[in-house]
């Protein structure tokens, strides 16, 4: 990470929604700069707005005003295709739902965005795709189904599919949601440790014993930013996972 | 995305839904082997068809008497005879567009030769016949002007004949009796087969029709007159003519014609244009069925596109474009119908094969229908998968991830 490009930089956002006659305004001139390297953990309670500002800087949806540079590239003002190339080239996305697709085993889930590559840029799809199951720690397990594999195993198969191309940004959108406290501990620590690799990591969460884990933490309230803060006393998931197994070995 | 992967991604999706994509397919199965078998049973009705006015002769013209009034009732054809050998003299003289011009006067008899006896058809005939009914002599040769003139005793056999009574082959040569006259078998015709009637073309035998007339029997009525044109589109100019002369050679003033004169080419072009329209109506009917088959493709894959939202959703959040998830839900229902056009016209080629040998017509399953039948199956896969596929490429991302 040598260069100073904000990985995002977010000004005056702001997102209405039209219900009947009535605008609802989602965001409201949200203003957030992430730089290269950082761990940021939203929080915030359902509609405070934190879904919505993830779907726009997950090009997924644009913004009703205000501006949007991901990785140095304005985003506000492109058409579907192109936030559909960007999305592919400088995200990578990981679910509350896995969202894997069914009877497609690990390998070609993970495969998937590669073959979506307009670019073509990766000429070893199978061996990249590899590679990423290898570092999330699923090597063995590369031909079984979603169906085959646990909760975690299936959220870690959505990892590797999210770092497969390299992206700039980690965006998680609850990735613990579905998981149980073990499996949590031991997502937060894959994402400690890939955050460590030097990836940008944005995860949107409720739940305050993950986002300890973060770097820095943005909370949410009604469409605005109210606090925007680095952790103190910050948590290591592998840590507390090792303390949390031997717990159980007592019990 | 590589052609090779969305193909992939395709079959994927249709071997996921064995018994689904069985039934769907099952539908584009029965539309194209029902086209490639009424398609082969029109080609093979009429090349039969074809095949059967063949035989009769080309630019045949066909003079039969006709009706005549007796105290105000109707006699019906042929009551009298009306054709005479003067009539055939005449037309042979006058018709400018005549190439041949033959009498026919028919009776049957007994054909008695030493290894055994035939009942059949006598044909007295003119040289002409054999160039009118496109009747080539096999073994020998025909007979000739001086044979008609001098009333010579020679006989040509039909195929049906020859074998009956010289089983061995060596018809040409041997004597056989007519009746009570003895005549010398100077050739034997090439065989003909089964009239569109059912009867026997080649049991017949021929003679000079002025022996005919001396020498069989005192039947000297003629049965009817033949002429043929040397091109198809001098017919109607020559049936003009003919019915002139044979006004001019009855004296037929302002009096209804005593004759009838009629062509086969009517009837040629009839029976093809007949089933030319048999076989369009045959393929019409059949390609309800492919159409029928077509909705059902569309309406699976409208269920499918429902069933796979987020499925597209996931495919767009990790970078798909519109046109990847129409691509590939259109991939998916061309291929559908294609492997249903390919088990369809294999059905459709073995049907036409077991209707061909139930009917005995030359019922062939041409390149061109195979190439339209699957091209057709593939515009069907087109045509119907585009609606579902656009509605899948339309979906907006969020929404689609969020479907339960």
């Amino acid at each position: 990470m040598t260069t100073n490009t904000p990985v995002i930089e977010v000004r005056g956002l702001t997102r209405t929604y039209r219900m009947g006659s009535t605008e609802v305004a989602a965001l409201r001139q949200v203003d957030l700069t992430v730089m290269p390297g950082e761990f940021i953990a939203v929080m915030g309670t359902s509609g405070s707005g934190k879904s919505t500002l993830m779907n726009i800087l997950g090009c997924l949806d644009t913004p009703s005003a205000g501006t949007y540079l991901l990785d140095g590239v304005q985003v506000d003002g492109m058409t579907r295709n192109e936030r559909a190339d960007l999305r592919n080239h400088k995200l990578g996305f990981v679910f509350q739902g896995f969202n894997l697709l069914s009877r497609t085993s690990a390998l070609d889930n993970v495969e998937l965005p590669l073959l979506y590559d307009r670019l073509a840029r990766h000429k070893d799809t199978k061996a990249l795709s590899r590679a990423a199951l290898e570092r999330v720690g699923l090597g063995k397990r590369m031909d079984h189904h979603p169906s085959e594999l646990s909760g975690g195993q299936q959220q870690r198969v959505a990892i590797a599919r999210a770092l497969v191309t390299s992206p700039t940004l980690l965006l998680a959108d609850e990735p613990t949601g579905n998981l149980d406290t073990r499996t949590t501990l031991d997502v937060m620590a894959l994402f400690q440790q890939l955050n460590n690799q030097g990836i940008t990591i944005l995860l949107v969460t409720h739940e305050p014993e993950v986002s300890h884990y973060a770097k820095r933490i943005v909370e949410m309230r009604d469409g605005k930013i109210r606090k925007d803060h680095p952790v103190e006393d910050r948590g290591d998931a592998a840590v507390d996972l090792a303390a949390y197994d031997a717990q159980e070995v007592v019990a | 995305m590589k052609l090779m992967v969305l193909l992939r991604m395709a079959m994927q999706s249709i071997v996921k839904n064995k018994m689904r994509t069985f039934l769907t397919m099952l539908g584009i199965v029965i539309g194209v082997a029902a086209v490639i078998v009424m398609v082969a049973i029109g080609a093979g009705a009429r090349g039969q068809i074809e095949a059967q006015i063949a035989t009769l002769g080309t630019n045949l013209i066909v003079v039969t008497p006709g009706t005549t009034q007796a105290g105000g009732s109707n006699q019906g054809a042929q009551t009298f005879n009306r054709l005479t050998i003067d009539d055939v003299e005449k037309l042979q003289r006058e018709g400018t567009l005549l190439s041949a011009v033959s009498p026919v006067i028919n009776t049957r008899t007994q054909v008695i030769a030493t290894t055994g006896n035939w009942r059949t058809e006598v044909n007295g005939v003119s040289t002409g016949f054999f160039r009118i009914r496109n009747w080539t002599v096999e073994s020998g040769a025909e007979f000739t002007e001086e044979d008609v003139q001098g009333k010579r005793t020679v006989v040509i056999l039909g195929k049906t004949v020859a074998n009956g009574l010289f089983p061995d082959g060596n018809a040409v040569g041997q004597r056989v009796r007519l009746g009570r006259t003895p005549f010398t078998v100077i050739g034997v015709m090439a065989g003909k087969g089964q009239a569109a009637t059912g009867t026997d073309q080649d049991d017949i035998v021929v003679v000079p029709y002025s022996t005919a007339q001396t020498r069989i029997s005192n039947f000297f009525f003629i049965g009817s007159i033949l002429a043929m044109t040397d091109n198809t589109k001098d017919i109607p100019a020559a049936m003009a003519e003919i019915s002139d002369i044979m006004r001019e050679s009855h004296r037929i003033g302002g009096g209804a014609d005593d004759f009838t004169v009629r062509d086969q080419s009517a009837l040629a072009t009839t029976a093809t244009s007949t089933t030319t329209v048999m076989t369009a109506l045959l393929a019409a009917i059949a390609s309800i069925s492919l159409v029928v088959g077509g909705i059902g493709i569309m309406n699976i894959m409208l269920v499918s596109v429902t069933e796979r939202t987020r499925e597209i959703g996931i495919r767009m959040a990790i970078g798909a474009r519109g046109s990847d998830v129409l691509t590939q839900f259109l991939v998916e229902s061309v291929v559908l119908c294609l492997m249903g056009g390919i088990v369809g016209l294999l059905a459709g080629i073995g049907g036409s094969m077991i209707v061909g040998r139930v009917t005995g017509w030359h019922t062939t399953t041409s390149i061109t229908s195979i190439l339209i039948a699957t091209g057709f199956s593939a515009a069907v896969g087109v045509f119907f998968g585009y609606y579902p596929a656009r509605k899948a490429a339309a979906l907006d991302p969020i929404q689609a991830l969020r479907y339960e």
